[in-house]
């Protein structure tokens, strides 16, 4: 029994845990702060292209996004491995879907905010220019006109 | 002791907060992004029946930029690479009448960009990134030279001025199938 000393005193006080909540609280408000909430589900894939003079998409509420890439893995089966496009979370079947889209989500705002509206296109940068040019074309038809080519920020 | 005994049972136990904190980190990590909301932002021309009133601009005043399928580049008829771009396009704007080949003033000079169908939207971000960048580094150049300031420090006014100086007139053509070999 004398082989293992169990008196007291030379015993490691145990580490104390109640900072771990705090830490783990700063974790969660970063990410808070730092993410937003995930509106859709990305069905393409979608690489960006990079470029250098970006400018800040400001008001996010006033941002409608169209997805254009080749359907990611679990949907390749139904929507097939050519580029599509996609609205919020579905996929596009023709290019004119692009003019109910933007008068649906215009119908949402405030109608002296219209004018501030801004679509933004989230390209794959593989995709070929005339799908792209369709796409501007309907938002021509419809006065959709400030629009954003999204991309990523190059690194020299 | 029986006194000790009841004082410390009415702490409470806080070992289960951070399962709590963890269990919320996890639900943010899972359905939040860290969402890139960067680009270059454009303005698309309004549609209209009239066809384009090219006739009025003077020839020199156009930088004519064309991409083909297999994403070359051809300006003013001459194969380029997209990294000498900028430059051609900050002589072009400022070339204030010098060069007979180029534009009369920063105010004449239009960018006139048409690419194929089949070009990829990585060259025509590309393309569109030079000619942004060239216009920027020109209007920085006059701020600071006017103001000396850079172009993103001035007030609105004085960004509205020297926008103003050096307007990015660029005009696109729809794309059509122009070829470019096989690709």
């Amino acid at each position: 029994m004398s082989k293992f000393k169990k008196d007291g005193g030379k015993e490691t006080p145990a580490i104390s845990t109640a900072s771990l909540p705090d830490i783990i609280f700063i974790l969660l408000f970063f990410f808070m702060v730092a993410t937003v909430m995930r509106e859709t589900e990305l069905m393409v894939q979608i690489a960006y292209p990079k470029a250098t003079e970006l400018q800040k998409l400001e008001k996010k509420s006033l941002v409608n996004y169209i997805y254009v890439g080749s359907p990611t893995t679990n949907h390749e089966q139904k929507y097939g491995s050519a580029p599509r496009i996609q609205l919020n979370d579905r996929i596009a079947d023709k290019v004119e879907d692009i003019r109910d889209f933007i008068l649906q989500e215009r119908s949402k705002v405030d109608e002296n905010l219209i004018g501030s509206l801004t679509t933004s296109l989230r390209v794959d940068k593989d995709v070929t220019m005339g799908i792209v040019s369709d796409i501007k074309q309907e938002l021509r038809k419809v006065q959709a006109l400030k629009i954003n080519y999204s991309a990523v920020q190059k690194l020299d | 002791m029986g006194k000790r005994k009841k004082r410390q049972s009415t702490e409470i136990n806080a070992s289960s907060m951070a399962d709590i904190a963890f269990l919320l980190l996890i639900f943010f990590l899972v359905t939040t992004t860290m969402d890139i909301d960067k680009g270059i932002i454009s303005t698309l021309p309004p549609i209209s029946d009239e066809p384009p009133d090219d006739t009025q601009a003077n020839k020199r005043n156009v930088l004519n930029i064309l991409v083909n399928k297999r994403d070359d580049l051809l300006v003013k008829g001459e194969p380029l690479q997209v990294t000498d771009l900028r430059e051609l396009i900050k002589k072009h704007v400022n070339n204030n009448g010098r060069d007979p080949n180029f534009s009369d003033s920063p105010n004449d000079a239009i960018v006139s960009l048409k690419n194929d169908r089949g070009t990829t939207y990585d060259m025509y971000v590309q393309v569109l990134n030079e000619i942004r960048g060239g216009y920027n580094e020109l209007r920085n150049e006059f701020a600071n030279s006017n103001f000396g300031m850079d172009f993103q420090d001035l007030t609105k006014e004085q960004q509205k001025t020297v926008v103003k100086t050096y307007p990015l007139k660029l005009s696109e053509a729809e794309p059509e199938e122009f070829g470019g070999g096989e690709s």
